[in-house]
């Protein structure tokens, strides 16, 4: 079995490496994490170890090229022995190898591609980040974060619930020992091969249940029966544990305890990083406040219920509360401009045109394409354009340049059942407007007591640039158009 | 947190501190935990990193012997550079995996280190958009270069205190031809003791990296060798 040789990469801010040089040739034998080629980044010269014991077969990338990390720079022949293993693990990983093998002229240019999963590079990966720095994170989640897609009703940066090595392992035709591999580190493996422990019987103690170096050496103390009784299922051909590793690995990220342990510990990816980072800047950024206003709904309801058939007849898409509540808000932001804008050093930014990021919900998550010129759109081109969007998103159709833009965010944790929360804004924007849950209350109606569709409005803003009395009038503005305006042109 | 042990270790020859890190970051591959920050000096020394191109050398190997200036190969990155008496050196043997497999974030902690130390001393530096190292305005004040087999680092940072300079002239400093460099001691007008500026460092490393430092006896040389167990 071939196995590339990848460019690696050296950290989250390079996207190349320079091949200095061979420290194999072709038709060499390499042992596993023998190092076999230096690479070097800015200041930095690095060994790169062999991914896999066999024989250097076929260098494609010559010393002193630099190429984009990923790039498959060699391909190793494993041993034979490697088969037996393979075949348990192979039906999906190996898929994508067919390309390579077939096509070998222009290493460069298709190795990338071909050792993506396709999910990869389907485009909404993107993530919901309204805000013109989106763009930073959307390339960057395609390579390692293959299934992600950005979750958490957070406007702007949206978190992704993506499994952690997902496709790291899944690309590299891993074998059932390959998944143990991963268990344990090189230290340990010698230790085993010195002691002629099999490491795949052990149990481990180490983080999501690698073998340590004390899991080891008490094996070894212990003898094998203790080797045996730790693994809890001796027969090695019908182990149970490697498969179900795989098997959570390409679905959801279920926390892996090794036994004792009361905690188990998952670096963060990437993506998440990144999203963990833009959070705390927003809120580093901005001084956030919250106002919440309480509307009754009864009139866009009876509106929506009067005109949802001929609506949907007409336009053949359904009437949802949402193009209210984006005509409302382009209202009042055309009423109060400084909440369409940005801070630029000690200037405010002042935004003519009205581009209105929308939550829209997920089964994996929730992404914030952005409705662009929501001002120049009737109720009946707002509700067309949202549901092309949410379409889209639920397809992964949607472009970069659809999550990108945007000067205000609606967002909707009433999906949820949420009364209202306190969203995080989307930099570089200076507001969000959090949607609660739409609900039969019983409210105070003319000094009785009525049943109403209400629902609340929490807006966060930035109190660098909106002074409360602002703030509260656009909220103010929103709750009269839905409880008065007049939606004239609805059909 | 994790430990880091540190010494200064006063001058050692190029190739003994290289074999000292070789022994100190085998140890770490190999399983142990023991990290080391080793800081010294180098007796005057051209060392060419792995993208050093032999233009930057600017004298022949003849001419640098009778200068009392010896030339190295080393694996670390960067390009030609000139180590001698009163330059501090520091060499951090670290395990980079798991939480800071960055090198360039290990790059803007060594410079943030260095830049932190130097302001406690009354010295504005920082950095220079595109290039790594520490500066002074348009000089030159400390050299990076770095070597990482499995995330375990080798190599480390350059800080000039009392250099002699002029012997910069030799070289053409990181293949950055009208570069200057610079010194604590230009800038500040007197000596430090290279050991003032290495206690200053320590607590500054540890807090970049995050790193618990403890002084471990000074590392000691190959003879000697089975005194670098791991003792904490």
């Amino acid at each position: 079995m071939r196995v590339d040789v990848i460019m690696p990469q050296m950290g989250e801010s390079i996207a190349e490496g320079t091949l200095t040089r061979w420290l194999k040739k072709p038709g060499d034998k390499v042992a596993r994490d023998e190092p076999i080629f230096e690479i070097s980044t800015d200041k930095v010269d690095a060994e790169i170890p062999s991914p896999a014991a066999g024989t250097l077969v076929e260098i494609k990338v010559q010393e002193g090229q630099t190429v984009p990390i990923n790039v498959v720079v060699a391909q190793i022949e494993t041993e034979a022995g490697a088969a037996a293993g393979a075949g348990k693990a192979a039906a999906q990983p190996e898929g994508p190898k067919a390309a390579p093998e077939g096509a070998k002229a222009a290493p460069a240019a298709q190795a990338p591609a071909a050792k993506q999963p396709p999910a990869a590079s389907a485009k909404p990966a993107v993530p919901a980040g309204g805000g013109s720095d989106g763009r930073d994170r959307a390339p960057q989640a395609e390579a390692p974060a293959a299934p992600s897609a950005p979750a958490s009703w957070g406007p702007g940066p949206s978190a992704s619930r993506e499994i952690p090595k997902a496709s790291s392992l899944a690309g590299s035709g891993s074998t059932v020992d390959d998944l143990r591999r991963v268990r344990s580190s090189p230290v340990v493996r010698k230790i085993a091969q010195e002691h002629h422990v099999d490491i795949s019987r052990l149990a481990g103690t180490g983080v999501s249940g690698r073998v340590t170096k004390k899991d080891i050496l008490a094996a070894i103390e212990g003898g094998a029966a203790t080797a045996a009784r730790a693994a809890g299922a001796p027969d090695r051909s019908a182990s149970p544990a490697p498969a179900a590793a795989a098997a959570s690995r390409s679905s959801a990220p279920a926390p892996v305890y090794a036994p004792g342990q009361r905690s188990s510990i998952v670096p963060m990816t990437a993506m998440r990083k990144k999203i963990a980072e833009h959070m705390i800047a927003s809120r580093r950024t901005s001084a956030h406040v919250t106002t919440v206003f309480e509307v009754d709904m009864s009139r866009v309801m009876r509106l929506r219920e009067e005109h949802k058939q001929a609506f949907q007849e007409r336009h053949g898409v359904k009437l949802t509360p949402t193009p209210f509540m984006v005509r409302a808000a382009v209202e009042a932001l055309k009423a109060f401009p400084e909440i369409n804008a940005s801070i630029e050093g000690d200037n405010v930014v002042y935004k003519k045109d009205m581009n209105i990021g929308i939550a829209v919900a997920l089964d994996w998550g929730l992404i914030v394409p952005v409705l662009k010129h929501a001002d120049d759109l009737s109720l009946s081109g707002i509700a067309k354009a949202v549901a092309d969007l949410a379409e889209r998103a639920r397809t992964k159709k949607l472009s970069p340049d659809d999550v990108q833009g945007g000067t205000f965010t609606i967002t909707n944790p009433g999906i949820f059942g949420s009364l209202f929360g306190t969203p995080i804004i989307s930099q570089p924007q200076v507001a969000i407007l959090g949607v609660g849950v739409i609900e039969k209350r019983v409210v105070v109606v003319q000094d009785a007591i009525g049943i109403r569709p209400m629902v609340f409005l929490a807006l966060s803003f930035d109190h660098r640039l909106i002074d409360g009395a602002v703030a509260d009038q656009f909220m103010a503005h929103i709750k009269a158009t839905l409880e008065q305006g007049k939606f004239a042109e609805i059909v | 947190m994790r430990r880091c042990l540190h010494a200064y270790a006063g001058r050692v020859g190029y190739a003994e501190a290289a074999d000292l890190q070789e022994r100190c970051a085998r140890l770490l591959k190999d399983g142990g935990t023991v990290e080391r920050l080793l800081l010294l000096e180098h007796p005057p020394v051209i060392t060419l990193g792995r993208n050093a191109r032999s233009a930057d050398v600017l004298h022949d190997e003849a001419t640098l012997e009778s200068l009392g200036v010896a030339v190295h190969e080393t694996n670390r990155g960067g390009q030609v550079t000139y180590h001698g008496p009163g330059q501090l050196v520091g060499y951090p043997i670290l395990d980079l995996s798991p939480d800071r497999r960055d090198v360039a974030r290990y790059l803007r902690d060594l410079e943030e280190v260095l830049i932190r130390t130097l302001s406690q001393f009354g010295v504005t530096a920082g950095r220079a958009p595109g290039l790594t190292g520490v500066w002074v305005g348009p000089e030159k004040i400390a050299s990076l270069g770095v070597h990482l087999s499995r995330w375990v680092t080798t190599h480390g940072f350059a800080l000039n205190v009392n250099t002699d300079l002029s012997r910069f002239g030799l070289i053409v400093p990181c293949g950055l031809r009208g570069a200057a460099v610079t010194s604590m001691q230009r800038l500040l007008g007197r000596t430090l003791p290279l050991e003032e500026v290495a206690a200053a460092i320590v607590p500054v490393f540890g807090e970049v990296f995050g790193r618990e430092m403890a002084p471990g006896s000074p590392p000691v040389a190959p003879a000697a060798a089975p005194a670098l167990t791991e003792v904490a």
